[in-house]
C-alpha cells in the first residue's frame, strides 16, 4: 500500500481512533478519559482531512472546523465537570460519580 | 516525500500510545501534544495546510493549554515544588524531545531538499477555497457552530463557579 494512496490516512485515522478508545475503556482516571476522547475526535477529524485531499474539496476541512468546534466546547464543559468533581469528591476516579441513580 | 508520511504516522501512534499509557497527567499532555502536532504535519503532506495551522494553533495551542491549566489547578499544594523538581529530569522530557526532534529533522528536510512543498496531494486545497465553502454553501453550519460555541461557554461558566 502507497502512502500516496488515501487508504494510508484512513488507517492512520482508524489505528489512533481504536488508541482513543481503548484510553476511554481502561483508564479510570477523568482527565485521561477527557484525552482519549480528544484523540478520538481528533481521528476523526484526520479522516474528513483525508476523504476531502482524495477527492481535492475544500468540504473535509469545512467539517475538520465543525469537528474543531465540536472538541473545543467539549473540553471546557468535560474539564469543568471535572473541577466540579475534585471538589466535590477529592479525586478524579470516574468511579466516585457513580451515585446517581435512575 | 512518501517516506516523510510514514514518519508522521509512526510519531503519530507511538505519542498517542504512549499518552494513554502513561500515569503522570502532565507526561501524557507532553505526548498528546506531540501526537497533535504530527497529525498536523500528516495534514500538511496530504495537502490540507489550512487544517494543519489550525491543528497547531487551535489543538496544540489553545485546547492543550487549557489541559495544563487544569492540572495545574489541581495540582496545588506544598509538594508541587518537589513534583516541579522531579518532572525537571531528563527522564521525563526525554521522550516527547526525540518524538518531536524526529518532525523537526523530516520537516527541515522537506525546507531544504523539496522546495516545492507540495506533499503527497496532487492539488493541495488552499485557505481561500475552505473560506468560500465555508461561507457559501455551509453559511448555516458556521451560526451552529457559534451557538454551539456560546452554549459551551454558558455550561462551563455555569459548571465552574464557586458554590
Amino acid at each position: 500500500m502507497s502512502p500516496a494512496s488515501p487508504q494510508f490516512p484512513l488507517l492512520l485515522a482508524s489505528v489512533l481512533f481504536s488508541l482513543g478508545l481503548l484510553g476511554v475503556l481502561v483508564r479510570r482516571n477523568l482527565l485521561f478519559v477527557l484525552m482519549s476522547i480528544e484523540i478520538m475526535i481528533n481521528a476523526a477529524a484526520l479522516a474528513f482531512v483525508a476523504a476531502g485531499s482524495r477527492w481535492a474539496q475544500p468540504d473535509g476541512q469545512v467539517m475538520f472546523l465543525m469537528v474543531l468546534t465540536l472538541a473545543a466546547a467539549e473540553t471546557s464543559v468535560g474539564l469543568a465537570m471535572l473541577l466540579q468533581l475534585q471538589r466535590r469528591f477529592r479525586t478524579l476516579d470516574t468511579d466516585a460519580a457513580s451515585e446517581m441513580r435512575g | 516525500m512518501e517516506s516523510t508520511l510514514y514518519l508522521e504516522a509512526t510519531v503519530a501512534v507511538l505519542a498517542t500510545a504512549l499518552a494513554i499509557t502513561n500515569y503522570n497527567p502532565l507526561h501524557a499532555l507532553l505526548y498528546l501534544i506531540v501526537s497533535l502536532l504530527a497529525v498536523a504535519m500528516v495534514f500538511f503532506s496530504i495537502g490540507a495546510p489550512f487544517a494543519g495551522v489550525l491543528e497547531v494553533i487551535i489543538y496544540a495551542g489553545a485546547i492543550m493549554v487549557l489541559f495544563v491549566f487544569v492540572v495545574m489547578l489541581l495540582n496545588l499544594g506544598k509538594a508541587t515544588v518537589d513534583q516541579e523538581r522531579r518532572w525537571l529530569h531528563p527522564r521525563t522530557w526525554i521522550g516527547p524531545g526525540l518524538l518531536s526532534a524526529a518532525l523537526l529533522l523530516e520537516l527541515a528536510r522537506i525546507l531544504v531538499r523539496e522546495s516545492t512543498g507540495v506533499g503527497v496531494a496532487a492539488r493541495p486545497i488552499a485557505a481561500t477555497q475552505v473560506g468560500m465553502a465555508l461561507y457559501g454553501p455551509y453559511l448555516l453550519a458556521v451560526e451552529l457552530a457559534s451557538m454551539l460555541l456560546l452554549a459551551g461557554l454558558v455550561t462551563a461558566f455555569h459548571l465552574g463557579r464557586h458554590e
